[in-house]
């Protein structure tokens, strides 16, 4: 007994788990690299050079100058696609956060108190969750107008419903516990008791719902912008360049491939990720 | 008594369920002198850990008063509860599950003060968590350790400084050494002993081992579907028990020695059925071996057969 | 006579990256025809990975035989092929596990359930009708209405459950049934009806059972040989009388039975052993219980106690009763836990 042996803190084992699983760690490398190329992006490539036209090097082929070639207005692609990937990474962290801390609230809400304040909140969601998610966003970007803020504002909407729904559940499990009893007994006010126990022991799924709505909210965000509700050009967002390339996909392929293999990269990776660390969170599931 | 710690009069919990009205505690009275510990005893169902409860005020009670130093608690304003509260508190079951894993050893103690208030300086309150660690033998070293890196019996002398942390005067203990192993079991049950000693606490413990409660306490009270079957003190109970549910309960708890082998035992039929909706009569009465025509109709009075033995039995006069 | 089921220095080690478990270190003990073996312990002892080697189900990844042999009816369970072992297993060899609520099938009624054990099993060719007849005077042999065989898990009560689980174990007639704490789940009255029905079955038909529990009292009641289980060892083993009796014992069966409270006497304190047990990832050299023992000495400490025998009455300690003493270490295990 003397030798008590070291025993890995929490978050270490978590961890440890995550890192013994070869897809998330595959999805985490990807991840980091579309991370680093959002960071520096203006290091990689001037912003100038996404927006200015040369007319002479209209949908030139890929090639040393113009590494992913350039688009009907001579832009160079590699640039478009390098800066895109802030604008779709944005809108999906962004939105998911958003929606995240509106679900956080309404969920852990109904979840605790249970009740008329469970009844009303769930009776709304259930009038939100009727209309398919991508409708309704729609219906708010023609409602608002299409900029970047109003794109978000309708993506996060979309997403909420569902959030609410996966807080509340999991809120439900934990408030059940005994802890939340004993914290009761000893005059622990609701809001301390939802902010320091209910939250923090259900944040498992919750994050691991948001990376995996990230992934959801990219891919969002670049069909509203496909179809031309989303962000307007000459901004690089990952779906509008795909937009814009479907008039040229027979004669130049690679226009739709780059962005293309860049939305799959990046929802891939976060759903990886997301998938680890349900395993991870959760070594019950494995076991 | 007027002097009592805590006088409960007709307790009433009833839950409403989709089968019906469940009458989880019906019609239970008692009173705990200062210093004494009453026990509970009763198989799963028979609504103690809901008189628990009920008592601390942690459900809303259907009916009845609960006199805390002569003040009833049930009808106190939000604030006036809130200043006793503190002085009522309450050991559970699971050492697993009543301890926040995201909280360390030393937060999951102080937490009682931070939120009643109670200290102002982060010394004063890392100066009692260390006393309260040190008085129920948990090591200081373990002060940053978190609830899942120790046992089981570490961690309910956590919940146990938790409850303590405040002094109060009274302690619902709700089983807390049923999840235990027998040899940390006795740890347990010995440090509660003195503390309860030392700090002068009043305990309602409640258990569904009989030798645990006749252990630790000094009255006892049989329940059978949320009603009190029979009160005594300790020793009156196990030496002359005298409703047939006590009876039956003394009869089937199996006995650690060499003769009870082959021992032939009167054996109780039947199983606990749900108090919902419950008929008229002795609650008891579908498994008693005693029953009779008028058990089944009008109520059954708890009455004192001799000086503090109370029996709810109509046998028994 | 010959033992039914025999199991010789049996180690039994859970290894996953981060550490190595040894749960089950050298135990061996035998089992005659219709006896009851008690096997007595603390949470984490071992007592259910045993169980688990026997019939060959310690989990695949993990859990791992080192050593020894486990010898049935003259076949060596842990030498057999996995269609071999299922064949025994649920057939010859029964298991009854602790919680009734999670053991049967939510989905199926119980009659079905029953008779799916025999299906599994069918050696002796029953048709539909016969397979039908034996679910219900199973049913009636563990004290269910058969008319109850058509009712979901659901619609029984904890202790009806546990009924199910005895009578889906015992349908085949096994030679051996094997009992982890088939009670501790259910109320004392209840676990009075089931323990005395499981004596009752047993005797009429001639079964053997390891019953697995750590409640000195339900041993009492129910077994012929007692064996005293502490971090993987056994280190009391002996008949009833020996254990419960009078003599001479290991000094961690005495603090087992100094920690119950008494029914009948009024001991105003509990004499617990004090500290925890061992972690089984780092086990102490030596004797492993020389860190809560009260008698622990630096031979203790440093050498694997032998068993001493004395009329099958086996104990594993260095000294007997006389010739040892309350040295100055004693409850170094607390200390060490305080600093």
């Amino acid at each position: 007994m003397a030798k008590t042996k070291k025993k890995l803190s929490m978050n270490g084992e978590i961890w440890y788990r995550f890192r013994k699983n070869k897809a998330a760690m595959i999805g985490l490398v990807i991840l980091i690299f579309i991370l680093l190329i959002v960071i520096f992006a203006d290091l990689i490539v001037p912003y100038s050079k996404c927006i200015d036209q040369v007319g002479r090097d209209r949908l030139q082929r890929p090639s040393l100058k113009h590494f992913f070639g350039t688009d009907e207005l001579g832009r160079d692609l590699f640039a478009r696609v390098i800066h895109g990937s802030r604008y779709s990474l944005f809108i999906g962290v962004a939105t998911s956060l958003m929606a995240l801390v509106v679900g956080a609230v309404l969920g852990a809400s109904a979840g605790y108190f249970g009740g008329v304040v469970d009844n009303i909140i769930c009776r709304i969601i259930d009038v939100f969750i009727c209309v398919p998610p991508i409708l309704m966003s729609l219906a708010v970007v023609a409602a608002l107008g299409t900029n970047l803020k109003n794109l978000i504002i309708a993506i996060t909407i979309s997403c909420i419903p569902g959030n609410v729904r996966l807080v509340r559940s999991v809120v439900m499990t934990v408030s059940e516990q005994d802890y939340i009893r004993a914290a009761k007994s000893y005059g622990t006010s609701n809001f301390r008791i939802i902010l320091r126990y209910v939250l923090p022991n259900a944040m498992g799924p919750i994050i691991v719902n948001t990376t995996m709505s990230i992934s959801d909210m990219i891919l969002s965000a670049a069909g509203l912008s496909f179809i031309g509700m989303g962000i307007q050009p000459p901004a690089p967002e990952w779906g509008a360049l795909l937009s814009a390339a479907q008039k040229f996909m027979f004669k130049s392929p690679y226009l739709l491939f780059f962005p293309g293999i860049f939305i799959l990269l990046t929802s891939l990776a976060f759903n990886l990720v997301g998938d680890g660390l349900t395993d991870a969170l959760d070594p019950k599931l494995k076991d | 008594m007027s002097n009592a710690l805590l006088e409960v009069r007709n307790l009433k919990k009833y839950f409403n369920t989709s089968a019906g009205l469940l009458h989880a505690v019906d019609d239970v009275s008692f009173s705990l002198q200062a210093g004494s510990t009453l026990g509970i005893v009763g198989e799963s169902g028979c609504g103690k850990s809901t008189l628990g409860s009920t008592v601390l005020f942690l459900n809303e009670p259907t009916g009845g008063e609960i006199l805390f130093h002569g003040d009833d608690i049930t009808k106190m304003k939000k604030r006036e509860f809130h200043r006793i509260r503190p002085r009522m508190q309450m050991i559970f079951q699971d050492p697993y599950s009543s301890l926040n894993g995201r909280m360390s050893v030393h937060q999951l103690i102080a937490e009682p003060l931070i939120v009643n208030k109670i200290c102002h300086s982060k010394q004063e309150i890392s100066q009692r968590v260390a006393q309260m660690m040190d008085t129920v033998g948990l090591a200081s070293r373990l002060a940053n350790a978190y609830p899942h890196e120790l046992d089981g019996g570490r961690r309910q002398r956590i919940g146990i400084a938790r409850a303590l942390i405040l002094e109060p005067e009274f302690v619902v203990c709700d089983e807390p050494v049923s999840a235990l192993d027998v040899s940390i079991q006795a740890q347990i049950l010995n440090l509660l002993m003195d503390l309860q000693d030392s700090m002068h606490l009043t305990y309602l413990f409640i258990t569904h081992d009989l030798s645990v409660v006749r252990h630790i306490s000094q009255e006892i009270m049989v329940m059978y579907l949320g009603q009190c079957m029979e009160k005594a003190p300790a020793d009156e109970l196990f030496t002359n028990p005298m409703h047939p549910y006590t009876q039956a309960l003394l009869a089937a708890i199996p006995v650690p020695s060499a003769d009870s082998r082959h021992k032939r035992r009167e054996l109780l039929q039947g199983e606990v059925s749900s108090p919902v909706n419950p008929k008229p009569g002795c609650r008891f009465a579908a498994r008693c071996p005693h029953v009779s025509a008028e058990c089944c109709s009008g109520s059954i009075p708890l009455t004192e057969v001799k000086p503090g033995h109370f029996v709810s039995c109509l046998h028994c006069r | 006579m010959n033992p039914v089921l025999e199991v010789k220095n049996l180690s039994v080690i859970y290894k996953t990256d981060m550490e190595t478990v040894y749960a089950v270190n050298d135990i061996s003990f035998s089992l005659e025809k219709g006896k009851t073996l008690g096997l007595v312990g603390e949470t984490g002892a071992g007592k259910t990975t045993t169980a688990l080697s026997i019939l060959g189900l310690l989990p695949e990844r993990t859990g791992q035989i080192t050593s020894g042999r486990i010898v049935f009816e003259d076949a060596v369970l842990n030498e057999l092929s996995r269609r071999e072992l299922e064949r025994i297993r649920g057939h010859r060899i029964s298991m009854i596990f602790q919680d009734p609520m999670t053991a049967l099938n939510p989905v199926l009624t119980v009659g079905d359930q029953i008779a799916e054990a025999l299906e599994l099993h069918n050696e002796e060719h029953l048709n539909k009708w016969a397979i039908e007849k034996k679910v219900e005077e199973t049913l009636e042999m563990v004290g269910i209405p058969k008319e109850r065989k058509n009712e979901y898990p659901h619609q029984f009560s904890g202790g009806m459950r546990q009924r199910v689980v005895i009578a889906i174990a015992l349908v085949c007639n096994p030679g051996l049934l094997i009992a982890d704490e088939p009670t501790t789940a259910l109320d004392v009255t209840i676990q009075a009806q089931i323990l005395t029905m499981i004596c009752d079955l047993q005797r009429k038909y001639g079964t053997s059972v390891i019953m697995i529990t750590h409640d000195l009292g339900v041993v009492a009641e129910t077994c012929d040989q007692v064996a005293i289980v502490y971090a993987g060892e056994i280190v009391e083993y002996g008949s009833l009388l020996d254990i419960f009796g009078g003599g001479s014992h290991h000094p961690y069966t005495e603090g087992l039975f100094g920690s119950i409270p008494s029914l009948t006497g009024h001991a105003k304190r509990l004499q617990p052993i004090e500290g925890l047990l061992p972690d089984p990832t780092d086990l102490p050299a030596g004797c492993k219980f020389s860190p809560r023992c009260k008698y622990c000495t630096q031979l203790c400490r440093q050498k694997q106690p032998p068993i001493r025998e004395q009329n099958g009455h086996q104990i594993r300690c260095h000294y007997t009763p006389d010739s040892r003493t309350i040295t100055a270490d004693a409850g170094t295990a607390r200390k060490e836990d305080l600093e």
